[in-house]
Parts: C-alpha cells; structure tokens; sequence
C-alpha cells in the first residue's frame, strides 16, 4: 500500500508492514527499492554494511577524508544517480542489518518475515524482524577460489577482495602485485592496483581470451562492455602491466609471506604443460577465479536454480525477475554474475514488476520503459553467457594441486584427504566429503572451498551426483543468546511452503546440501 | 547406518553382499544425525533390549573401525528442572535399572560437578554411564570399507532401485536398477526413511514416515560440554506420536569443537523449509541448560528426516508377505544407535544362526489394519 509521510516519522521501522522488503543494498538492490518506492511502495532497503554501493561501489567511510572516491570507480555518476533519489525519497534504509533467514507463511496477508541481526559488528547485538507483502533478493556474489600449493601464505588475496580494501580503505596488499585466476575482474583489479600506485609484474588469466573472438555477434551487441576492457586494457598498458594467457599460478614461494609465484602455461582444460614454470617476484598475490552468486536466502525457501555455464547455480528467474516462490524477486548476481549495469537494469524490472503486483495484483503493462529494459538485459545476459563460457574453470585445474594442498583452510582439509573420502569412502559429491572430512563445516560454512570441493568430489560417469546448489539455512552466524529470545510464533497448523512447484521433485532427494553434525 | 551394519554382520557370517544406494553414503538421515547411541532415553521394552545390545556391540567395533568415527562412551546426563520431573526420572530409572541399564541419581547441587557450566537451579538429575556417540556418517562409512576389506561386499552408489524382481511363486529374486537386473536370493530393505518406497515396490506396505528434525550447530569451542544431556521431557517427547512441532534440547560436545542442540520433532513431509520457531526453541532451551552458551554463535543448522513408524518400533526381520524379503528400517530417530543389533539379527536370520533376542515385536507386518497409501496416524 502507498504509504503516508506520518509512516517514516513513526521511527519504529520494525513495527509496520512493508510494501516490499529488498535485501542488499548494491546496484540490484538500490535499483529495485528506488523505482518501487518512486511507484508509492513502501521499501525496506536492508544492507550488512553501514553505506549503501554494495561491493561494486564499495567506498571510504567519509572519515577517511577521501577527495575523490570515484576516482576508482566506473560509472560513479550510475551510483549517484541512484543515491540522489534514495536520499530523495522515503525508501527506510537499514544499514549494518545481518539477514540471516527470510522466512514465508503460506497465504498468509502478511506472507514475508526477514530476520535480521544488528549490531553484529560490535556488541549489542538483537534481532529484529521486517515483515512485508513481497521480497526482493540482491545479495550480489562472493568470489570462486581454487586452490594451488601456496596459497593460504599470507599476502594471498583474493582479486576481489584486493580491489574492495582498495575501494574501502584505499589500501594496497602489496608493492608488487600478481593478478590472477581467470574473469573479467582481473582485468578491473590489475588496473585498480597500478592506478594506485602498486607494480603488476603480470596478469595471469587461465582462459584464452580468443573465446570472446569466436563470439562476435555478442560481443558487438554490448559495445559498452567492449569499451570498458579497452579502458583497462589501455590503462594496463600505460603501467606496463603483461596480460598472460592460458597461464596459471601453480605455486607459490615464500616461507612467512609471498615472496614470489611459479606461472605454469595451461592447456585448454586448464591442465598445466610441464617444463613451462616461469618464476615472478613479488610480494603479494591476488588471485580470483570468478565469482558465485550468493543465493543461500532462496536456496533454503526452495528456489529453483540454474547451472550456469562457468559452473555455478544461479537463481532459475522469469520475464519480470521472479523466482520459482510467489512473491520473491531476485536481481543482479543472483540471478547469474552480469556486472553493475545489468544489475541496475534488473532491479528496475523487478522495482516495476513488484510495483505493479502489488498495487494491481498483475504483472506490469506491457510500457516501452519494460521493453527497452528487457532490450538491454537480454543483451547483457548473452554477453554474460558468452564470458561465462570463456572463462568457466577447465577439468584440469585439479592436476595443480598435490595432496598436501589445504582444501578447506577453517579445518585444514586438504586434497588427499578429499580425494581419500572420494575414492576410498564412498563419498560421490561435496556433502559427503563435508561429512566424512570436515571439509566446509568452519567458519565460512564452504563459501571458500565449496567450489573446490565439489570439483575435487564430483567423478566422470552416471555413478557420481551432479553438483546441486549449496543450502544454507543459515545465511549468518546468530548467537543462541540471540536466536533464544525472538518472539515466539505459532508454529503454522498445515506446514509451510512446500515453496515453489521446481522444488517439487527435489523435496523428498536425501541430498539436501545442509551440513551435517560435526 | 543400518545398511552398512547389516552388510558388515551378512558378510562376516560367510554371505556375500551386495549394497545399494540412491545417492552417496550415509547420504540419507544417517548423515543428518547427531550420532545418539542412548539407553537411558527408552521404556524398558523390545527397543530398550534390542540398545543394550546394540550398546555391547557398539563398543566391539570400536575396537575394529578406527578412531576417526568418534566412537566415545561419554555418559548421557538426564536433568530435571523441578521436583516433579525429578520423580518421574526416579520412576523411569528404577524401571531401567531392573532392564538392565546402569544408572545413578545425582542430587542438584551435584550436577555441576559432572557438568560444571550447567545452569544452578536444576533440581536433579541422572548419569548413564552406557551412554556412548559416534560421528553417523564416518562409522557408516568405515564400516562399509571394513566389510569391503572381507572381499564379500560391493558397493554400487548412486543406482536407483526401480523394482524388485519376483519368481513365479511371488519369492524374491532380486532388484532392478537402471543398469541392470541384480539376482539375489535375498533383499533387505534397509532405506530408513525411505523403506516405505521400497516396501511398495515389492508390492507389500509398511508404513514409514518422515519425522523431522533440526540440529543447531555451534562455532567450536573448548570443551564446555561433556556429556550427552538433555532434559527430562526428551523422553515423553520421543515416546509421543504427535504431528505437531516438540522440541527438548539435547546437548553435547564433540571432539572437532562445535556443540550440537537437538532435538525437534515434527510431522511435515519430506519440506527443508526452515522453521525458526524451532531453532527459536532448540536456543533457548539449550542456553537454559547452560547459560555460558548464550554469547556462543551458531553457524549452521540443518534438517533430517526420521524413520518414523506408528509404534515407534523399527521393523526388523522377514516379511510374510514376501517370500526373500527381509526389512531393517523404521528405527525413528535410534537408527545410529540400534544399527549393530539389527545388522546381527538380520545376518543370523540369513545364515540360520541363533538370534539374540525375541524379534516378535518387530514384525513388518504387523500393520494390518490400513489400506495401502493411506497416511496414519496412531
């Protein structure tokens, strides 16, 4: 329901109803909570992190005095954009609030309950409950790790996680600095870390970039994407930085921290070719091998899932961004990694198509701003299918590896272990090995090893599982302190949701990823 | 659990094995499970009989698989909060005692001796010595490699079964699976939670079904717990049939660190949704039993499916109806517990050996009066 102004002066954002909840706070996210609330919705906009930009935008806290933010940054005036008519409106943003479930009854008025800590950053931590007519998911992506002899040294980083302490704090991890992994990120984050000053010996990316030129129709169909690479192709030039294909860090050098890494070339499956090891110094590698979709909040309501082509399960979504569950929206990386532009793109479908459903209780008309919408995200999605395609990790990754490699560095698992539960035990697919080794029950709950080890456990042949999405009931750690003291609910008299009819078939599947006892 | 035992006890009576499952091992409820092996939690009764001999068993292959299956004889610890539930215990203990299982009261102010975080203001309780746990997943695992080291068992993962082969006379010859037909003369369905489903191929009922469980998993931690404990109300909330959400915390400690919080119990289908009611419960019952908890994070939590049966009785043994069937599920939320006790009894059953207890009370076919298809309820 349009919301009166006297709402957002009531000050208790918990204590009313939302016309939507959207979660995360990046592109898909503001995107999404902007456009419904501007068509008289009221939005909760809920984000982990104290400032909205997500990790595309991710900036200095104000403290730091930064004069020009945007300075690493692409499309900073996107953002402004974006941020201008947050500001402008009546969307309430709640900043530093930890989701860690959402929650769904069954025909009820009121179907959608997040659950959500705050606090959780210092002490003081409490639960709080939003409670709306409809979510939208933009919880964005976390970067794939694979992998290789060396590379829990401290001064490994993830390529990601570079550019973000560089965005955040304006802080370098080291002077002189290997980029590698495989994606179009490498490229983003080589030029990130010149342009601040750091030396980048090499960009080592696993895929040939000849992948893009046997697609050139999609490749010309999103000329924006192509002239962002000839920006940072032009400014890896300008810094002498050397892009290295079909290569591969398969070790690294050090005794307490990164003193330099061993660059293999690699095969078309990524195995590497003996006898091509070139050692570079350095002090410092960022190393990322793409990104995964952050989708645990669907998975656990039973959201349909895609695989996509570089290996990951995204978010199986429709015309108007809706998931497989009535009511749930989802955008952005969730829905398959696409970069910020398709993200915004997304949310404003799903800003328009939640609008429209709950104002006329159908999807929205079929107006010209939807089409040239759908226009552009169609475009961005092929473009994205195709990277996906180029750099989708080869079968020969593993062959890195030797069994002393740790797999999994919260219970220091390592390969032969993996390979000894796989060969020897039965296991057939990550959640086995989890059992049988503790590979993925830490603190990161697999977020790191999980791709790794689902490599390492998934064999050739009928006899092995096809790798199904990680669930996560818990999307965050919750103090029992915490969980103990919600309010207490009638449990529903029917049960809930058996959620979306693509859940169906799976439901009764012995295999739901969950963890098992330790 | 249940298959590996019965496939490790078949092959050291001289039979050779053949083991099939749908997905990997322990993929099942046996891999979302905490790993009870309790007696003090049960009636004096067939299932009481049949732990105890589990309890002589478990402890016989400690000595065989190695210690990486967490195999630790730590004691359950039962507490009552008030005077009144204290009484109850008394009477169920006594009633236990004369069964054959070892137990000792121990006064309030004597709890924290055995649990020093324990909250102060419990009034009593029990310790179980015969109380023991073991890590489900990896024993399942290791005691299937063990029978496979004898050479006479094969394990065929990932094969659906998709029907049970019959002679002329309606005896059992086999199973079919996508690759291919398996001769045996023998089939033990030992599909937990899902042994209904293959109850139904082979053309007989028994009605399995799925009770649902979570379990809260902590950060790790030293060790604050020692032993098994949970409250008083576990036992009336196991024995009870009801559909509806139970829960009463069952804590404990393991080697790796986290602590585990069970045990909710309800009747919902095969659904994984989450149920924050039920963690909300499981919380705040176990920081009530001990409040050093209530900082502690939990980091995971998931859900299993219990094999439930409407006496609460597994079915164990020889089906009538179906000459060369044999059944070995339906053991609810004992599977781990009662594995070795029925891979025995179903092992002496193949190879004519003398049984080791009455295996009357768990016929399969001791559900008559239903129609085949029909949900019950008891």
């Amino acid at each position: 329901m349009p919301k009166s102004p006297s709402d957002r002066a009531a000050g208790d954002p918990y204590g009313r109803v939302y016309d939507l909840a959207v979660i995360g706070a990046g592109c898909a996210g503001l995107a999404g909570a902007v456009t419904a609330s501007e068509r008289g919705l009221s939005v909760a906009l809920l984000d982990t992190a104290g400032r909205i930009g997500g990790q595309f935008y991710r900036h200095p806290d104000p403290a730091f005095g930064a004069v020009r933010p945007e300075a690493l940054h692409h499309d900073w005036s996107a953002f402004a954009g974006l941020r201008r008519r947050l500001e402008a409106g009546d969307v309430a943003h709640l900043a530093g609030h930890h989701v860690w479930t959402v929650e769904r009854q069954d025909g009820a008025d009121t179907p959608w309950t997040v659950h959500a800590i705050t606090g959780a950053d210092g002490d003081g931590e409490h639960p709080v409950r939003v409670q709306a007519r409809t979510v939208l998911l933009a919880t964005g992506a976390y970067e794939r790790q694979l992998p290789f002899p060396g590379w829990t040294l401290p001064g490994v980083v993830g390529a990601a996680g570079a550019q973000a302490m560089l965005k955040a704090g304006l802080v370098l991890p080291g002077r002189r600095v290997v980029v590698a992994g495989s994606g179009p990120l490498l490229l983003a984050v080589a030029a990130s870390l010149a342009t601040a000053g750091a030396r980048v010996p090499a960009v080592v990316e696993a895929a040939g970039y000849l992948g893009y030129a046997r697609r050139p129709a999609v490749l010309a169909a999103d000329p924006q994407k192509l002239a962002e690479a000839v920006v940072h192709g032009a400014a890896l030039l300008g810094h002498g930085v050397r892009l290295r294909t079909r290569s591969a860090v398969t070790q690294v050098h050090g005794t307490d921290r990164v003193e330099a890494v061993t660059v293999s070339r690699v095969d078309r499956d990524w195995r590497p070719v003996r006898g091509t090891g070139r050692r570079i110094a350095c002090d410092a590698l960022a190393v990322g091998h793409g990104l995964v979709p952050q989708i645990e909040l669907a998975t656990s309501l039973g959201c349909a899932t895609r695989r996509t082509k570089d290996g990951t399960h995204a978010l199986a979504l429709d015309a108007f961004q809706r998931t497989s569950v009535p009511g749930l929206w989802a955008a952005g990386e969730t829905g398959g990694i696409g970069g910020a532009q398709l993200a915004r793109v997304e949310g404003e479908i799903a800003g328009i198509a939640v609008a429209a459903q709950v104002r006329d209780g159908a999807a929205p008309a079929r107006d010209g701003r939807v089409r040239e919408l759908r226009r552009r995200r169609e475009r961005m999605r092929a473009f994205a299918g195709a990277m996906a395609a180029v750099h989708a990790p080869g079968k020969g990754w593993a062959e890195w590896l030797d069994d002393a490699t740790e797999v999994c560095r919260c219970e220091e698992v390592t390969v032969g272990a993996v390979r000894e539960a796989v060969d020897a035990y039965g296991a057939r697919d990550a959640r086995t090995v989890k059992l049988l080794t503790r590979a993925g029950m830490g603190w990161c709950q697999g977020r790191t090893c999980g791709a790794a080890v689902a490599c390492l456990a998934a064999g050739e042949g009928p006899l092995f599982l096809p790798p199904s999405p990680e669930r996560r009931p818990l999307a965050g750690p919750v103090p029992l302190g915490v969980l103990g003291s919600l309010d207490p609910s009638e449990p529903s008299a029917a049960p809930a949701a058996p959620a979306g009819p693509a859940e169906q078939p799976d439901t009764d599947r012995p295999d739901g990823n969950s963890g098992p006892r330790d | 659990m249940v298959g590996a035992a019965c496939a490790y006890y078949a092959a050291r009576s001289g039979l050779s094995v053949t083991v099939i499952d749908r997905g990997p091992v322990a993929g099942g409820t046996t891999g979302a499970g905490e790993g009870n092996l309790l007696v003090s939690d049960k009636e004096p009764g067939p299932e009481l009989e049949l732990a105890l001999l589990s309890t002589r068993l478990w402890r016989e292959l400690s000595d065989v698989l190695p210690p990486r299956v967490e195999y630790e004889a730590k004691g359950g610890l039962v507490v009552a909060s008030g005077e009144a539930s204290l009484m109850v215990l008394r009477d169920l203990a006594a009633r236990q005692e004369r069964a054959g299982v070892k137990n000792q009261e121990v006064a309030g102010d004597g709890l924290r001796d055995l649990e020093p975080h324990l909250s102060p203001d419990l009034a009593g309780g029990f310790h179980y010595p015969q109380d023991a746990q073991v890590q489900p997943a990896l024993a399942a695992a290791h005691l299937l490699r063990a029978g496979r080291d004898s050479g006479r068992v094969l394990l065929r993962l990932g094969e659906d079964v998709t029907g049970v082969l019959k002679g002329v006379s309606g005896d059992v010859r086999g199973v079919r699976t996508a690759s291919g037909d398996l001769r045996a003369p023998w089939v033990v369905n030992a599909a937990g939670t899902w042994g209904g489903r293959l109850a139904h191929l082979a053309g007989v009922d028994l009605p399995v079904l799925p009770r649902r469980g979570f379990v809260l998993v902590t950060e790790p931690l030293p060790r604050v717990v020692r032993h098994k404990v949970y409250t008083a109300d576990y036992v009336a909330d196991v024995a009870s049939g009801s559909a509806a959400l139970q829960t009463s915390a069952v804590v404990e400690g393991t080697p790796a660190g986290p602590v585990l919080i069970g045990a909710s119990r309800e009747r919902v289908g095969f659904d994984r949704t989450l149920s924050v009611e039920a963690l909300r419960r499981l919380a705040a019952q176990a920081t009530r039993l001990f409040p050093v908890l209530s900082r502690v994070r939990a980091i995971r939590t998931y859900a299993g499916f219990r094999p439930y049966l409407p006496d609460h009785l597994p079915a164990i043994g020889p089906d009538p109806r179906v000459p060369g069937l044999l059944h070995a599920c339906g053991h609810e939320g004992a599977g781990i517990g009662l594995a070795p006790a029925t891979g025995m009894i179903i092992a002496r059953i193949l190879s004519g050996g003398e049984l080791p207890m009455d295996v009357a009370p768990f016929r399969p076919d001791r559900f008559k009066q239903a129609s085949p298809g029909t949900p019950r309820t008891p």
